[in-house]
C-alpha cells in the first residue's frame, strides 16, 4: 500500500466533499427566494426546532450561568476581586456560553432529528417521490429548516442569555452573599448593545448550520438503518465542530479594533 | 407507430458510477398511449433508467425527449411544468409517512397544481375508490397500511393528477399472486381510465405479460430485445429465453461466488 497514494485519495476526498457541501448550500440559499415558499411547513419547523428546544437550552443555561458565577468568585476571591461576578457572568453568557451552549444543544437535539428524517426519507424513496409529484425537495425539505433555525437560534440564544444570567444570580445571591439590586444594576449597567448583539448574530450563523449539517447529511445518506445512522451521527458531529470553529472565526471578526 | 413523434424517446443514455457502467447507450421509445415493460435482472439498470428520464439522475450522455422536447438540460420552473406530466408507482410505494392517506393521495394536487385543499381530497377520495380502497382508509396514516394497500395508495396517488406518462417500478415485487394480480388489473384499468402512455420495469413474467403491449429486454446496459408481447415466445433471442422461463443455466452467467 502506496503511503501517499493513501493520503492522495483522502485529500481528494475531503475537496469533494467541501465542493458538494459548498454547491448544496448554494442550492438550499437560492431556493430561499424563488417562489413557492412553504409558510406552513416554515411555521412547522419554528415549532419543533425553536419551541421545543427550550426546556433543554433553558436548563443548561442556568447551570453555566451558576457555574460560571461559582468559578468567577473563587478564582477572584484570590485577587479581592469578587466584585466584579456579575459583569463578567453577563459578559460571558452573552457575547460566548449562551451561542455556543445553546447552538451545540440544539445541534445534539435538532441537528441529528433532521438528518433521521430527512435520511429515512432518502433511503425509503420518499424523496424522489416529492420529485415525481414536481416538488422540489430542496424547497419542501430544506428551505423550511434552515428558515426556521436561521429565526429560532437567535431568540432561543434571548432566552438563554436571560437565564443564564438569573443563574449566576442565583448562585450570587444565595451562596455568595451578593445583594440582589446590586448584583443586577452592575450587570445592567455594565453589558453593551454589542455584547448581545455579537451572540444573536453568531446565534443566526449557528442555527443556518446545524440545519444545513441535518440536511446535507440527510439528504446524501445510502443504504438503509445503518446509513440513517451514520448520517446523524456524521450531522451531530459535523455541526457541533462547525459551530466550535465558526465561533472563533465570528469572535475575531465581530470584536476586532 | 402511429404518431409521429413518441412520447417518451431515450437517445444513447449513458450512465456510470465510478468505474461501474450502469447503462450503455439505451436508445429506446415509447408511442403515445401505448404500455411498454421493460424486463432484466436484479441491478441491470432497469429503476436507473427511469431515474434518467424523472430527472432524479443526470446522464452521463445521450438525450432523452418528452413529447419531442429534449429534457435533460431542464432546469427550475420548466423541469417543474415538465414533472406535472409524470406520475410514479415506486417500489416500495415511498409514502409520506408523516402525511395521511388522502394528504399522500392530495400531495401532486395541492403542491404541484395548486388545487384547493378541500377540492383535493374529494378527489383523493374519488382515486382512493379506483383502486378499491373506501374512504374509512383516508385519514389513516400510511404505516397502519398493510403492504399491497400502500401498494394501492401508491397507485392512486400516481394517478392523482391524471398524468400523461405513469412509470411503474416493479409493481408487483414483494406481494402475494393474488394480491398481484390485482394490481396488474388496477394498473390496466386505470391506465385505461385516464388514457396514459406508460413505462414499467419488473422481472415478474406473469406480470408484464399481461399488462404490456409491447416489451423490451435490458441486458448489461442496453435494449438487447424489443417486440410486441405476443411475439415475447419466439424472439429468437438466447437471453431473452433464459430470462422468460428462469433458467439458470444460458448466456447470462450470475456472479455468484462459491
Amino acid at each position: 500500500m502506496n503511503i501517499f497514494a493513501a493520503i492522495g485519495r483522502m485529500v481528494l476526498a475531503l475537496f469533494e466533499q467541501t465542493g458538494r457541501l459548498f454547491l448544496f448550500a448554494l442550492d438550499a440559499v437560492t431556493a430561499f427566494v424563488r417562489p413557492p415558499i412553504y409558510w406552513s411547513l416554515i411555521f412547522q419547523q419554528i415549532l419543533r426546532i425553536g419551541f421545543f428546544s427550550l426546556p433543554v437550552v433553558g436548563l443548561t443555561a442556568f447551570f453555566t450561568g451558576g457555574v460560571l458565577a461559582l468559578q468567577i468568585f473563587i478564582g477572584s476571591d484570590r485577587y479581592g476581586a469578587e466584585a466584579f461576578v456579575p459583569q463578567i457572568v453577563a459578559l460571558g453568557i452573552t457575547r460566548e456560553l449562551g451561542p455556543v451552549i445553546a447552538g451545540l444543544m440544539v445541534a445534539g437535539r435538532v441537528a441529528a432529528a433532521i438528518a433521521a428524517e430527512i435520511g429515512t426519507m432518502r433511503v425509503t424513496e420518499q424523496i424522489d417521490a416529492l420529485t415525481t409529484l414536481a416538488t422540489n425537495p430542496v424547497k419542501y425539505l430544506v428551505v423550511p429548516r434552515l428558515f426556521a433555525a436561521i429565526v429560532s437560534m437567535p431568540i432561543l440564544v434571548a432566552i438563554a442569555d436571560s437565564i443564564g444570567i438569573f443563574g449566576g444570580y442565583a448562585v450570587s445571591t444565595q451562596s455568595l452573599n451578593f445583594t440582589g439590586s446590586i448584583y443586577l444594576k452592575n450587570t445592567i449597567d455594565f453589558v453593551t448593545n454589542q455584547d448581545i448583539s455579537s451572540g444573536l448574530i453568531k446565534a443566526a450563523v449557528f442555527g443556518f448550520i446545524i440545519a444545513l449539517m441535518g440536511c446535507y447529511n440527510g439528504f446524501n445518506s445510502k443504504g438503509g438503518a445503518q446509513g440513517v445512522g451514520a448520517a446523524t451521527t456524521n450531522a451531530v458531529v459535523s455541526a457541533s465542530i462547525l459551530i466550535l470553529a465558526a465561533n472563533y472565526v465570528l469572535t475575531s471578526f465581530l470584536f476586532s479594533k | 407507430m402511429t404518431s409521429a413523434t413518441p412520447k417518451v424517446e431515450l437517445k444513447g443514455v449513458k450512465k456510470s458510477f465510478g468505474s461501474k457502467v450502469v447503462l450503455d447507450g439505451i436508445d429506446l421509445a415509447i408511442a403515445h398511449g401505448e404500455s411498454l415493460v421493460v424486463i432484466g435482472g436484479s441491478g441491470t439498470g432497469k429503476s436507473v433508467m427511469i431515474k434518467c428520464v424523472l430527472g432524479i439522475l443526470k446522464p452521463d450522455a445521450g438525450q432523452i425527449f418528452v413529447d419531442g422536447k429534449e429534457v435533460t438540460q431542464l432546469s427550475g420552473r420548466a423541469r417543474d411544468e415538465m414533472m406535472r406530466k409524470f406520475g410514479m408507482l415506486f417500489q416500495s410505494a415511498a409514502l409520506f409517512d408523516s402525511l395521511t392517506v388522502w394528504e399522500n393521495v392530495a400531495f401532486g394536487l395541492i403542491q404541484g397544481h395548486g388545487v384547493p385543499r378541500r377540492k383535493a381530497k374529494d378527489i383523493a377520495v374519488e382515486k382512493l375508490a379506483k383502486v378499491g380502497l373506501g374512504p374509512e382508509v383516508a385519514t389513516l396514516s400510511p404505516s397502519e397500511l398493510s403492504g399491497g394497500m400502500q401498494k394501492r395508495v401508491g397507485l392512486a396517488r400516481a394517478i392523482a393528477a391524471d398524468p400523461e406518462i405513469i412509470f411503474f417500478d416493479e409493481p408487483t415485487t414483494g406481494l402475494d399472486p393474488i394480491m398481484a394480480d390485482v394490481i396488474n388489473d388496477l394498473i390496466i384499468a386505470t391506465v385505461r381510465d385516464v388514457g396514459a402512455t406508460t413505462l414499467s420495469i419488473t422481472h415478474d413474467m406473469v406480470s408484464a405479460r399481461k399488462i404490456a403491449n409491447r416489451i423490451a429486454m435490458l441486458y448489461h446496459g442496453k435494449i438487447i430485445w424489443a417486440g410486441p408481447t405476443a411475439e415475447i415466445d419466439r424472439s429468437g433471442n438466447p437471453y431473452v429465453e433464459q430470462f422468460i422461463h428462469g433458467r439458470a443455466d444460458g448466456p447470462i452467467k450470475m456472479e455468484v461466488r462459491r
